[in-house]
């Protein structure tokens, strides 16, 4: 009793300790600022959070704590060069390189960027590095749990194994089995990786330092379109046949319920690409707007930025564990999404209309 | 790299490292945690269904046996009351044939009196007769001295005189 109470203080305190310990992190923005000399600090809110929102080429875990990372550069005439990021940083030229905005550009001498030459930017950065950590994070601890369901084998699961299993046997009983009927078993590998990706990748974006990899608009953007074409490529007869002629639709309808469907098409990983960008980036610029309360009320005074930041921290604590539900809803969502979207291409019958009731006998639709 | 153009960069390694996870993944991870989970259930759905087999086999045993105890039951219901009726009827029977027996003992016994009777009144009779004649033969040796009156008394004897 006594301990469990101890532990959820600590909990508590390493919470908040986080936040304001991000929130110190992040007191000073963005690379190649200017200007920061002592009691003149300017804080400018926009341009720190979409430095946290947005990529960087390296990884800035605190304050002047960077690591550097890769850059991989292709060019038609050069071919591929990689060189570390920290060449590139406070707009330094380097090998004829330079960093405008993010972009790097084939430069001369002078600083002028080069007419006509297209670089091809691959470079490992922050959000790639963060990918790649959630790859290696995906494999370990779902090969080990492979692992332990063959050592295990007969026995009750334990661990690991236990903490995971109910959440595959959701994706598996709740998300692809309502939606995609028997076949299930074909696209239910699709769907876990999709929905522990995009739950992993979440959950690390909201750790301190963490890239916003999920709030990024190419990787829900590349989701999306596997989705797409997961779902185009196994369309049957009926989903086809749909598209041109919907059931229940009045002959007179057709040429607006048409384009409409063909639309449909497109619009539905649309808005999975968007819904998740969307959400993710929603919730850290949320919190990283209430922490940037705490510093225009500091430039006040020190007295009103710890005045204000007793107000803002539990809020932020809040909109933090907030967060933490969207992580998991967001990822289920669009996994849910997706299944169903394949499933009403793989559907044998005409029920496609989603419960609104087309096919229902006697039932009028206005 | 602005929030809402795509990065060629990003957009290339996400396909690579997301198509590369899906690959291994459904190879060494989904496939055996799938298969094992699938065998599990199985197991479980198997063992469920033994056990709901077994408890139809015992409940159907059970009813078995009971039909047979009901029957064996039965059985010896209709024997006792068999056996019951048996006996009953032969209490019935013996008390018939010794009811039919005494009356016709009875019979037996009131004919023997009847005859005795008949004997013994018409012996009675005889005395009766012999002992009125020698009476009448005294009174008439002491009386019919003289021929009159010896016929007077024979006519007077004959007139009141009534057989039996």
């Amino acid at each position: 009793m006594m301990s469990s109470s101890i532990n959820r203080f600590l909990l508590v305190f390493a919470l908040i300790f986080s936040t304001v310990a991000g929130a110190f992190a992040q007191e000073h923005p963005a690379e190649g600022h200017e200007g920061e000399a002592k009691g003149e600090k300017k804080f400018n809110v926009g341009e720190m959070i979409f430095h946290h929102i947005n990529d960087d080429r390296g990884w800035e875990f605190a304050h002047g704590v960077t690591l550097p990372l890769p850059v991989i550069l292709y060019t038609a005439d050069r071919g591929v060069e990689v060189f570390s990021s920290s060449r590139l940083n406070h707009g330094e030229i380097y090998n004829g390189y330079k960093s405008e905005h993010g972009h790097v550009q084939r430069v001369n001498a002078a600083g002028k960027p080069v007419e006509g030459v297209k670089v091809y930017d691959f470079s490992i950065t922050k959000n790639v590095a963060s990918l790649l950590l959630s790859a290696i994070i995906l494999l370990v601890v779902f090969t080990s749990i492979a692992g332990a369901y063959g050592k295990n084998r007969g026995k009750a699961p334990s661990g690991l194994q236990s903490f995971l299993e109910p959440i595959v046997v959701f994706v598996r009983d709740e998300i692809a089995k309502p939606n995609l009927g028997p076949k299930y078993a074909k696209y239910l590998p699709y769907l876990l990786t999709l929905f522990f990706f995009i739950l992993v990748n979440n959950l690390l974006g909201l750790l301190p330092g963490g890239a916003n990899l999920t709030g990024n608009i190419a990787v829900t953007i590349v989701l999306a379109v596997i989705t797409f074409f997961v779902t185009n490529l196994s369309g049957n007869k009926h989903y086809w046949l749909h598209l041109v002629k919907p059931t229940g639709v009045p002959v007179a309808l057709l040429p607006i319920m048409i384009p409409v469907e063909i639309v449909g098409l497109f619009m539905k990983p649309l808005s999975l690409m968007i819904r998740l960008f969307a959400n993710i980036t929603a919730g850290h610029i949320i919190i990283l707007a209430l922490l940037s309360l705490i510093f225009i009320a500091g430039q006040a005074g020190m007295g009103t930025g710890y005045g204000i930041s007793l107000i803002v921290v539990p809020f932020t604590l809040f909109m933090n564990l907030i967060e933490l539900l969207v992580a998991f809803l967001q990822a289920f969502i669009f996994t849910l999404l997706t299944s169903m979207y394949i499933g009403s291409a793989i559907e044998d019958s005409h029920e496609a209309d989603h419960g609104i009731g087309y096919n229902t006998p006697g039932e009028e639709i206005g | 790299m602005d929030m809402l153009t795509p990065d060629i960069g990003l957009l290339a390694w996400q396909l690579v490292i997301f198509g590369l996870l899906f690959f291994i993944l459904r190879k060494f991870a989904w496939g055996p945690i799938t298969a094992s989970l699938k065998e599990r259930e199985d197991n479980i759905q198997g063992a469920l269904d033994l056990a709901e087999k077994t408890r139809g086999e015992m409940a159907k045993l059970k009813s078995e046996n009971e039909q047979i105890l009901a029957q064996a039951r039965n059985e010896r219901d209709v024997m006792l009351r068999g056996a019951k009726e048996t006996a009953d009827k032969m209490v019935a029977d013996a008390r018939d044939r010794a009811n039919v027996e005494g009356q016709r003992m009875l019979e037996q016994a009131r004919e023997a009196m009847q005859n005795e009777r008949q004997a013994l009144v018409s012996q009675m009779k005889k005395e009766v007769v012999n002992l009125s004649i020698e009476v009448a033969e005294k009174v008439l040796r002491r009386e019919l001295t003289d021929k009159a009156s010896q016929e007077k008394l024979v006519q007077d004897l004959v007139a009141t005189s009534h057989l039996n």
